[in-house]
This record gives structure tokens, C-alpha cells and sequence, in this order.
């Protein structure tokens, strides 16, 4: 396995800059979410420092991915704050955030079907160097952008399928472009949904690689079933349970806790063990 | 090492020379070709389809936004163009009639500005229905407004207006033919660059997958606006040189009609590729000019053509060629040339039976006075006659069941060309 390259500094990174040594990259205050009288997200408080792998652990229908679809904007809160880097981003629409400097993936495969590889990474890049709307420039003379999306391509291991439109991809190969996209505009806080989901267990170990290479030096959030990978990737673990983060601490401080154990660790842990004594 | 970049910058692409050096020559040439004045006019006329098709391709091919109202901005080009043509010959304006035409982009640029910024707020359907909202609004309005669309008659005016330029006065219809050959040229090579830009590029991003965009900084609706009124500036285009080519504007240039058609044929032309809504263009003049004179019916046959088209090729016929270039590419088009010869046969026995029988029935119901017979493809029909009715009918249903069966041949034969060539590629990309 290669070592992570050094990479160069991105346009985000002068956005972030006004986040101090140990300041919060991600802070959620509050936060609640409802769909008319169904209580999804019911006050959720959570501080992630600049830097730190979060992942965020639950029973299917916890609210994870909603808690995602609220901090990138793709659903405004009901209330609360969010705050990136001390801005608040609660409200805004999802280019403003992105523009801000956080970027998401999605759960189900989330792509440019009908463009290539290449086109792909490179419409992920566009913005944040500044092009923009831009009418009056070719893409074959943007350097920089063309350089970037060529390094993207190698960084999740596609550089052979350049030229290959997206929807003609392996599932595997589309996950990893998913990632390369998300990650494509140099955004500090990376939010990650499920990106090993579907896959199987030899492609999830180098996956979970793959992510923890391109992600150096970024703050992430990643929602994961696999506790093999949560417990291998994570700094600090986010237990959620019906709305509610009832744990936020460290692997261990996690597996140890009670209340997480009887709440939804316990049966987990237990059918993974149930699940290697099968084999 | 330094990191080795795959990707080189080509200043002198030779092919992309040659094709649009072979553009120009095509549309230089062509009247030496075809010099009959019907010749000259349909080229002409070819010329401001081909831009039209290209406007409404941005809208559909590459934005991804179905738009039933794209005459609007065509139509509304052409109005401004020729109400400008009036105010030159009245000596109110002084313009050389060579740059009307863009005085119809800027028109079409100007509604598309005003009306887009509703039409666009949303994709899909919503977009949709807005459009064919705005084209019955803008056709009713033309209605209202006899001032300015000329009610029933329409606006006339002369194009021999102003000072004559190097002799250039626009009377001859081959003077005219030159100028729209040179709008043509140079619309078709911008709407060419605009898919080389970043915006354009963004586009199609939209158009596979605007919320993915919204989480990469940009504002989908902001893309779809800003392509929205470049497709009017060319529209506007297209209708401004209608203005000096016909001399005439009549409400229908703004009417549902119109605006169907665009969408047909830059449909049947090939809304994928940047080169398909071209051929539409082409095609949408020989049929409304050509076809239209040789049956009443012409309208049905070309319901009947989209029909298949849809069912067969969505692609249109640039994916025809496409996929047709991809096999010879790979050595394997000789193979199918039997198997073309069996669909074409067999589609011509079912186009004979189909159109024998589409024209009896015209007959009977537009022009019995004219006495029973009617002549289709040099037979002489009886369309009183059992015996004709049944060959009819005979032949289409021969003809159908061999064309089924042709093409069920030709689908398997396709299909196992196709995995050849899919091995054949990997195969390449593992060595």
C-alpha cells in the first residue's frame, strides 16, 4: 500500500483558516428535525474538532442519514444551529455549503452517469478554483483544473478508466468515484454515507484504505454499518439512537459504555461475533 | 519522479480541422451544387433550421430541460428582426441588413432573459409544463396585439433596405443563402465551443444529476437560466435571418406548431450527440418543404417515422451512426451488411403497403371528387376497390412479419457483436 501523498494547498483551506488550533470544525447545536409530527432528530449536540474521524453508529431508522441531509442543507432544521468552522450554515442551501468548505457523499451511488471518469472529477473541482459559471474559456486550457482532476483520478486508483463513462463502472469503481468526487473540491469537513455499503468484505478493507488515504488532514464524518471498519477508522464514535446522540467518545470509552451496550452495541457486537464462529 | 501527467493538450487537432473545414467548404459549395432557385431557398432554409435544432439541443440534449416553447424565442427574433428590417428601409434606422440577424439574437436573448427566469426556477416536468404555458401565452397574445404581430396577415417588409454593401443589396436569393451560410457557420462553431466551456459542461452535469451538482458548489438553477438564454440568442438567431430570408412574419413562427417541430426533428436528428440536431435541421426542411408536397399525409408519415424512431433509435440517427462508426472501428460493420439488406427490403415492402393504404383513405375522405383512382409509387390505386384495399393490406402484413423476423435476426447478430467488442475493449485495457 503506497504511502499518502502530500497534497497541495486547496482553495477551502483560506476559508478554514479562521478555525484555531483545537476549534471546532462541525458543531451542532440543538438540532432537531421533524417531519410533520414525527420527531427524527430530537436535539442533537455534537463538537467535532478540526481534524478528527467521527463515525456515526445506529440502528437503521436512528436518524443518520438524516442528520447528514441536515448539516449539508439538503433538508433545512426544524431548529438548532449548525456551525462550520463558527459559521452558521443552518438554512443555507447546499451549493453555499459546499462553498464553505464541507462536501458530502451519498448513500446510494451518487454520480455523472453520462459523463466520463475524467469529466466527472473535473466538474467536482470547477468551482473551487474558481471557474464557476465560466462561458468564455475552454476546459482543455484550465492547468490546474485538468491537473487536479488527473491527480483525483490516481489518488482513487481510476487513472486506467479515464476515459470510461461513469455508468459503465464496476459498483465498486462508482463508490470510489463518489468519494473522488466529494472530496474533488478540496473540502475540509467530508461527510461520508455509508461508502462501504454493498460492498464485499475484501473491497471494504481496501476501501476503508482508500478513504483514510485522500482524507488526511480532513475532518471526517462517516456513517458506517461495518464495526470492523467503524472501530478501525474512527477517532471518536457518535452513537445515535432514535434522534438522539446517546454516546460521543472514543472507540473504547464506547464499546465500554453501558448504555450504549444495552441499547444497540450489545446485539450488534453480538451478531458479529455469531457471524465469525459461523464461518 | 514527478508525477506524470495522462493528460496533453492538443493546440492543432487535425480531424476537428478537417470536419469543419469540410462544414464550410459543404455550405460554400452547395448552391454551385443545387442552383435551382426551390434549391437555394431550401438551403438557405436548412441553414436557419440547423441553428434553431442547435438552440433547442442545448435545452434538451445537453441540459436536459424538455422545452415546448422554444418557437417563442425563434419566432419573437424573427418579429423584432423584421420590424427592425421596416424601420431601416423607412429610413427611421440606419443598420446594414447583414446584422439584422443579430438584432433577432438579441431579442431572443432578451425574452429568454425575461421569461427563463420563470421557465428555469424548475427541472423536469414543472419545466416543461411552464414552457408550453408560455408558448400558448405568447401564441394568444399574438393574437391581441395585431400591432405588433400583425394579426392575420402577419408583417412584410423589404430586405433591399438601406445602403447597398460591396454591391450586396439582398435582392438575389444567393446573396441572401451567403449571409445565412456565414450565421450558420459561426453559430454551429460557438454552440460547438459553448459544450468545450466549463459552463457547458456543467450543464450536462445538471442534466445527469442536478442535486449531485447542488453539492459541488453550484446553484443548478443559475446553470440552467444562463443555457436557457444562450439557447434564446441563438433561437433569436435562427429567426432573424427567417425575417430576411421569407420577408414575411406571421404569428404561426411563435405558435405550438412550430415549436413541436423543432423538438421533433432535433429529436430524429439525435439529441446525444452535438452533431444529430444538424441532420434534424436538414431534414425538417426537405420534409416540410419536399415531403409536403408530395402526399397530404405527410404529417402522418411523420408521426409514423418519430413513432419508430422512439421505439427503435432514441437516440435519433447521430446514434445510429455513432454506434454503426463503433463497430466498423472495430472491423466488424461487413458482417451486418446482409442483415441491412434484409431490414431495408423488408421495411420498403411495409412502407408500400402502410403508404397504399394511408393514401386511399386520404383519397376517400379529401378528394373523391377527383374521381377513385390515386397514384402511389406508379400503380394506380382503386380506392373503391376491394382488390386494392386487400393488396394493401396483403402487403403490409407480408411486410411486417419479414420485418419482425429481419429484425429479430439482426438483434442477435448485434447483440453478439456488441460482447465481442466489450471483450475486446477490456480485454485491451488490461494489457
Amino acid at each position: 500500500m503506497s504511502s499518502s501523498k502530500p497534497t497541495a494547498v486547496r482553495p477551502h483551506d483560506a476559508t478554514m483558516s479562521h478555525v484555531h488550533a483545537g476549534g471546532h470544525a462541525l458543531e451542532l447545536r440543538q438540532l432537531r428535525k421533524s417531519f410533520g409530527k414525527t420527531d427524527i432528530i430530537r436535539g442533537v449536540d455534537l463538537a467535532v474538532r478540526a481534524g478528527e474521524r467521527v463515525a456515526i453508529i445506529g440502528p437503521n431508522g436512528a436518524g443518520k442519514s438524516t442528520l447528514f441531509n441536515l448539516i449539508s442543507g439538503r433538508f433545512p432544521p426544524t431548529s438548532g444551529e449548525i456551525l462550520l468552522g463558527g459559521v452558521r450554515i443552518d438554512g443555507k442551501k447546499p451549493f453555499e455549503i459546499n462553498r464553505l468548505g464541507l462536501s458530502r457523499s451519498f448513500q446510494i451511488t451518487n454520480i455523472f452517469p453520462k459523463l466520463s471518469v475524467f469529466e466527472n472529477l473535473r466538474c467536482g473541482v470547477l468551482w473551487s478554483l474558481g471557474y464557476k459559471y465560466t462561458l468564455f474559456r475552454f476546459l482543455a486550457d484550465l492547468r490546474d483544473a485538468n491537473d487536479r482532476a488527473e491527480e483525483l483520478m490516481r489518488m482513487i486508483r481510476l487513472d486506467k478508466k479515464r476515459d470510461t463513462l461513469a455508468m459503465n463502472l464496476t459498483y465498486a469503481e462508482q463508490r470510489a468515484l463518489e468519494i473522488g468526487i466529494t472530496i474533488a473540491g478540496g473540502a475540509q469537513v467530508i461527510l461520508l454515507d455509508e461508502p462501504t455499503a454493498g460492498m464485499s468484505k475484501s473491497e471494504t478493507s481496501r476501501f476503508i484504505d482508500l478513504i483514510r488515504e485522500v482524507t488526511v488532514g480532513k475532518t471526517l464524518l462517516t456513517v458506517e454499518h461495518d464495526m470492523g471498519v467503524v472501530f478501525g477508522l474512527a477517532d471518536k464514535i457518535a452513537v445515535v439512537v432514535y434522534g438522539e446522540v446517546i454516546a460521543f467518545d472514543t472507540p473504547d470509552a464506547v464499546r465500554a459504555n453501558a448504555k450504549v451496550q444495552e441499547a444497540y452495541l450489545g446485539s450488534v457486537l453480538a451478531d458479529e461475533q455469531a457471524a465469525t464462529a459461523g464461518h | 519522479m514527478m508525477p506524470k501527467s495522462h493528460y496533453a493538450f492538443k493546440p492543432y487537432n487535425v480531424a476537428r480541422w478537417i470536419i469543419w473545414s469540410l462544414f464550410a467548404l459543404v455550405l460554400l459549395m452547395a448552391p454551385q451544387v443545387f442552383s435551382s432557385n426551390l434549391s437555394v431557398s431550401m438551403l438557405a432554409q436548412m441553414g436557419i433550421a440547423i441553428i434553431a435544432c442547435l438552440s433547442y439541443n442545448i435545452l434538451l440534449g445537453q441540459g436536459g430541460m424538455l422545452s415546448f416553447g422554444h418557437a417563442v424565442y425563434t419566432g419573437l427574433g424573427s418579429y423584432v428582426a423584421i420590424h427592425t428590417l421596416l424601420k431601416v428601409s423607412e429610413g427611421a434606422m440606419n443598420l446594414p441588413v447583414s446584422l439584422i440577424p443579430l438584432v433577432g439574437g438579441l431579442a431572443g436573448m432578451f425574452f429568454a432573459v425575461l421569461f427563463g427566469y420563470v421557465t428555469t426556477k424548475k427541472s423536469g416536468t414543472t419545466f416543461a409544463m411552464i414552457t408550453l404555458g408560455m408558448g400558448e401565452l405568447v401564441f394568444a397574445m399574438s393574437l391581441m396585439f395585431s400591432e405588433f404581430f400583425g394579426g392575420e396577415a402577419g408583417i412584410t417588409a423589404d430586405r433591399m433596405a438601406g445602403e447597398p454593401f460591396m454591391g450586396i443589396t439582398y435582392g438575389p436569393n444567393i446573396q441572401v443563402y451567403y449571409l445565412i451560410a456565414v450565421y450558420t457557420f459561426v453559430s454551429v462553431a460557438l454552440m460547438f465551443a459553448f459544450t468545450r466551456t466549463p459552463l457547458g459542461r456543467i450543464l450536462n452535469a445538471v442534466r445527469d444529476n442536478p442535486e449531485r451538482v447542488e453539492f459541488i458548489g453550484y446553484n443548478t438553477q443559475i446553470v440552467r437560466y444562463l443555457a436557457f438564454v444562450i439557447a434564446g440568442f441563438f433561437a433569436g438567431i435562427a429567426g432573424g435571418l427567417a425575417a430576411i430570408q421569407f420577408e414575411i412574419v406571421t404569428a404561426e413562427v411563435v405558435g405550438p406548431v412550430r415549436s413541436g417541430g423543432y423538438l421533433l426533428f432535433t429529436f430524429l436528428g439525435g439529441a446525444t450527440f452535438f452533431f444529430g440536431p444538424i441532420i434534424g435541421g436538414v431534414l425538417m426542411v426537405l420534409a416540410f418543404v419536399l415531403f409536403s408536397e408530395i402526399t397530404k399525409a405527410w404529417l402522418l408519415y411523420l408521426g409514423l417515422i418519430f413513432l419508430f424512431m422512439v421505439m427503435y433509435a432514441p437516440g435519433g440517427i447521430a446514434s445510429l451512426i455513432m454506434m454503426n462508426l463503433r463497430v466498423a472501428a472495430f472491423g466488424r460493420l461487413r458482417e451486418l451488411w446482409v442483415s441491412y439488406l434484409g431490414l431495408g427490403v423488408t421495411g420498403l415492402v411495409v412502407f408500400t403497403g402502410a403508404g397504399a393504404l394511408i393514401e386511399m383513405v386520404y383519397h376517400l375522405q379529401l378528394s373523391t371528387a377527383m374521381g377513385d383512382t390515386v397514384q402511389f409509387l406508379g400503380a394506380t390505386l382503386n380506392a373503391r376497390s376491394p382488390d386494392s384495399w386487400f393488396g394493401g393490406v396483403f402487403i403490409l402484413l407480408t411486410g411486417l412479419g419479414l420485418f419482425e423476423l429481419a429484425r429479430r435476426h439482426f438483434r442477435l447478430q448485434w447483440a453478439e457483436i456488441q460482447t465481442d467488442i466489450e471483450k475486446e475493449i477490456k480485454r485491451r485495457e488490461t494489457q
